[in-house]
C-alpha cells in the first residue's frame, strides 16, 4: 500500500483484502492448471480434488465481499482507497468464475473418454498454457502495481482468441468424421470455451487493476478476434 | 563519541514527545484521582497509591521505548554486521528473500532478482506467490507456529520450474525472515524429460519403423529376386532411417532445452553477425530450392541479451522453413529493425517468404509439437514437426516473442521479437 492511514488498523484492513485477493488467485491458478492436467491425463482422483476445490474460492470471495462492506460503512473510503475496495469487490468476483470454469472442465473429465486424438489434447494444453499466462501475469501486475505492463495482457488474448477458434474448427472436422466423437468432442468444446473464458475474466481484472491504479478507465480498444461465430466446414454451408 | 552523544539527543527528544503526547492523560488521571481523594474523601494513601500507579504507568512505555531506541543504536554502531549481511546474501547463489512480520520484502538477493523478476523491497510476498502451499507456509512461518519449515513450490509458466522453498526466522527477535529457494528443476525435468521423450518418440517412430519393417518382410518374400525393385526399396528404408535420425536429433535438442532452467544473464547477441552466418549456412539449401535470400538490416548495433548458440538455431529454423515450404515464390527476405519507433525497446527480425503461406486456422497452433499444416509435404521436406516447437522453447526462455502473419496464397511472415531488456 503506498499510503499510510493515521489509523493503522485501516491499513491492516485494506492490507487483508489484497492477500485476500492473492490467496484466492493462486488458488484459482492452481485449480485451472490442475483441471487441465486431469482432462489430458484422464485423471478422475484430480478432477474430483479440483471439484471440491472450488468452495474454497466461493468462501474467499463471501469473505471479501463483507470485509468490504464493513470497510466502507465504517470507513467511508475516498479516492484511491474507493477504488482498491470497490476493484477488490470486482477481482474476487472475476477470480470466483475462474474458479467455477476450472471446475466445469473438471466435471467433463468423466464424459470425454482418453481416445480423442493426441493433438487435441495438445491444444487444448496449449490453449490452457495461454490463458494461465495472462492469469499470472495480471496477478502479478496486481501485485506489483505496475500498469505499464498491461497492454501485454490484451495481445494476448488476441492470440487466446485464435486458438480457441482453431481448436473449435478442428474439433468440428472431428465430429462430422464420425457421429460416435460427437459426445466426447462437444465437451471438449466447452472445456475450451471455458479456458477462453479464463482468459477473459484475466482481461477484466486487468482492467480493474488499470482503474484501481491509475483512476481512469482503461481506454476501450478490445478489438475481438473469436471467429468461431462465423466458423463452418465446407459441405455444411448453412441453409439458406 | 559524536554519535553516542547523537543518540543520547535523540533519546531525550522520544522521551519528551512521548510525555508530550500523553499530556492530557496524565493531567485527566491526576484530576480524577485528585476528584475522588475529595469527594470520597477516603484515607490519604489511597491517593497516593493511585498517583504512584499513575506515574508508573507512564513510565513503562518509556522504558520500552528507551530499549528500542538502545536495539536501535545496536544495529546502527553494528554497520559492519547490517552490510556484511547484504553481501552474504548477494553470496548466495541461490535466490533468497528476507522479509519482515506482514510478509513485505526487504531485501532479495540478484539470485532471486533473475529468478523471478518484479521484486522490489516493500512489495507484499504473499502477493507474489500465490500459490497455496507458499501462503501456508508464510502463514505458518509469521504466526510463529514454527521457527523453520520447508515447501516443495512449483512454478508452471512461462518455464516450468520447481523449487524446495524453505523459510525460517533470523536470529532472535529481529521481526524478519528469510526464504531460501533450492532450484531442483533439474532433476524434475529429468524424470519428466525420459518420460515424455519415450511417449513422442514411441509414437513419431512407429510410422517410420513400421515402414522398414514391411519393406524387409518384402525383400525377403516377393521382391527376392528383383534387383529393380530391391534397389527402390533400400533407398526407401534409407530416407526412413534418416527421418528416425532427425527425429532423435530433435526431440534430443528439444529436451536438451527444457533440461536448462533460465537464461543465464549477461551474454549478450550481436544479431547482424548471427544472422549473417545463419544464411551462409543455408545458403547451399536456398541454392537447391531456388530460392534467393535478400537482406534488409537496419543501420546501428543490433545487440540483445542472449545466447548465441540458442538463437542462431532460432533464425536456421525459420529460415530453412521459409526456404521449403515458401519456395515457390522464388526470394525470401530477412529484415531487422531496431525498436526505436515501435512499443517498446527492442530488435524485430522478420523472415518472410511468397510462397502459398498458412491457413488462419493454423497459425496459433504451428508451434506445438508435431503439429503439421499438411501431413505429406512436410514428410517430404523432411521436417520433423519439432522445428518451430524449438524455436517457440528458445524465445520463451529469451523473453522474446514469434508473431505469425500471413495470408493463403501470399506467403508468410515470422517476426521476432528480442526485448532489449
Amino acid at each position: 500500500m503506498q499510503s499510510v492511514h493515521i489509523m493503522s488498523a485501516y491499513d491492516e484492513e485494506l492490507k487483508f483484502l489484497s492477500k485476500r485477493i492473492a490467496a484466492m488467485g493462486g488458488h484459482a491458478e492452481r485449480m485451472v492448471e490442475q483441471a487441465v492436467a486431469a482432462l489430458v491425463n484422464a485423471d478422475h482422483g484430480l478432477a474430483q480434488k479440483v471439484i471440491q476445490d472450488d468452495l474454497v474460492l466461493d468462501e474467499g470471495q463471501r469473505e471479501i465481499d463483507d470485509r468490504a462492506i464493513v470497510i466502507i460503512a465504517r470507513r467511508q473510503p475516498m479516492a484511491t482507497d474507493l477504488r482498491e475496495i470497490v476493484g477488490a469487490i470486482r477481482i474476487s468476483a472475476d477470480i470466483e468464475r475462474v474458479g467455477d470454469l476450472g471446475k466445469n472442465v473438471a466435471k467433463r473429465v468423466a464424459s470425454v473418454d482418453g481416445r480423442q486424438p493426441n493433438s487435441l489434447f495438445r491444444g487444448l494444453e496449449a490453449l490452457a498454457n495461454l490463458a494461465l499466462t495472462q492469469l499470472k501475469e495480471v496477478l502479478d501486475v496486481y501485485a506489483s502495481r505496475s500498469v505499464d505492463r498491461i497492454g501485454f495482457v490484451r495481445d494476448r488474448d488476441d492470440q487466446i482468441d485464435a486458438m480457441y477458434t482453431s481448436l473449435f474448427r478442428e474439433l468440428l472436422t472431428y465430429m462430422m468424421e464420425d457421429p460416435r466423437n460427437i459426445t466426447p468432442c462437444t465437451h471438449l468444446l466447452f472445456c475450451a470455451k471455458n479456458i477462453e473464458r479464463i482468459g477473459d475474466h484475466a482481461t477484466n481484472i486487468a482492467e480493474t487493476i488499470y482503474y484501481i491504479v491509475t483512476g481512469d478507465q482503461m481506454p476501450a480498444d478490445r478489438p475481438k478476434s473469436d471467429k468461431t461465430d462465423k466458423v463452418v466446414l465446407p459441405g455444411m454451408a448453412p441453409v439458406k | 563519541m559524536a554519535e553516542a552523544s547523537a543518540e543520547q539527543n535523540g533519546t531525550g527528544q522520544a522521551l519528551a514527545a512521548r510525555l508530550w503526547r500523553s499530556r492530557w492523560l496524565l493531567a485527566i488521571g491526576a484530576v480524577a484521582i485528585l476528584g475522588v481523594y475529595f469527594f470520597a474523601g477516603a484515607s490519604i494513601y489511597v491517593p497516593l497509591l493511585a498517583l504512584a500507579v499513575l506515574a508508573a504507568v507512564t513510565m513503562l512505555p518509556v522504558d520500552a521505548e528507551r530499549q528500542s531506541a538502545n536495539d536501535a543504536a545496536a544495529i546502527e554502531a553494528s554497520g559492519l554486521q547490517r552490510l556484511s549481511g547484504e553481501y552474504l546474501a548477494a553470496a548466495v547463489a541461490d535466490p533468497l528473500i528476507i522479509f519482515d512480520q506482514s510478509a513485505n520484502i526487504v531485501h532479495a538477493n540478484a539470485a532471486a532478482f533473475a529468478a523471478f523478476g518484479g521484486l522490489a523491497p516493500g512489495m507484499s510476498l504473499s502477493l507474489k506467490f500465490r500459490a497455496p502451499e507458499m501462503q501456508a507456509l508464510l502463514d505458518g512461518i509469521l504466526a510463529g507456529e514454527v521457527a523453520s519449515d520447508a515447501v516443495d513450490y512449483t512454478e508452471k509458466l512461462p518455464v516450468e520450474r520447481t523449487y524446495r522453498v524453505s523459510a525460517s526466522t533470523v536470529g532472535h527477535a529481529t521481526g524478519l525472515y528469510v526464504l531460501v529457494f533450492k532450484d531442483q528443476s533439474e532433476t524434475r525435468r529429468i524424470d519428466r524429460m525420459r518420460a515424455d521423450f519415450i511417449a513422442n518418440a514411441s509414437h513419431e517412430l512407429r510410422t517410420p519403423l513400421a515402414s522398414i519393417a514391411g519393406f524387409i518382410e518384402t525383400l525377403r518374400g516377393p521382391a527376392r529376386n528383383d534387383p529393380a525393385a530391391r534397389d527402390q526399396f533400400l533407398q526407401i528404408m534409407q530416407n526412413q532411417t534418416g527421418r528416425m535420425a532427425r527425429l532423435i536429433d530433435d526431440l534430443l535438442s528439444l529436451s536438451r532445452l527444457e533440461m536448462k532452467p533460465y537464461l543465464r544473464p549477461g551474454t549478450e547477441v550481436d544479431l547482424r553477425q548471427t544472422i549473417d552466418s545463419v544464411i551462409d549456412s543455408l545458403a547451399p539449401l536456398a541454392n537447391e530450392n531456388g530460392v534467393v535470400i535478400e537482406r534488409d538490416f537496419a543501420d546501428g548495433p543490433l545487440v540483445v541479451p542472449g545466447d548465441r548458440d540458442e538463437l542462431f538455431q532460432v533464425f536456421e529454423n525459420l529460415l530453412e522453413n521459409a526456404c521449403k515450404y515458401g519456395q515457390s515464390g522464388g526470394h525470401v527476405t530477412v529484415s531487422i529493425a531496431g525498436g526505436e519507433g515501435g512499443r517498446e525497446e527492442g530488435v524485430d527480425v522478420t523472415i518472410r517468404d511468397f510462397g502459398p503461406g498458412i491457413a488462419e486456422e493454423h497459425i496459433p497452433r504451428i508451434t506445438e509439437r508435431f503439429y503439421r499444416v499438411d501431413v505429406e509435404s512436410s514428410r517430404t521436406q523432411k521436417g520433423t514437426g519439432l522445428g518451430l516447437s524449438i524455436v517457440k522453447h528458445i524465445l520463451t526462455r529469451h523473453n522474446a516473442r514469434l508473431s505469425i502473419r500471413s495470408e493463403v496464397g501470399k506467403g508468410a511472415a515470422f517476426t521476432v521479437h528480442l526485448p532489449a531488456r
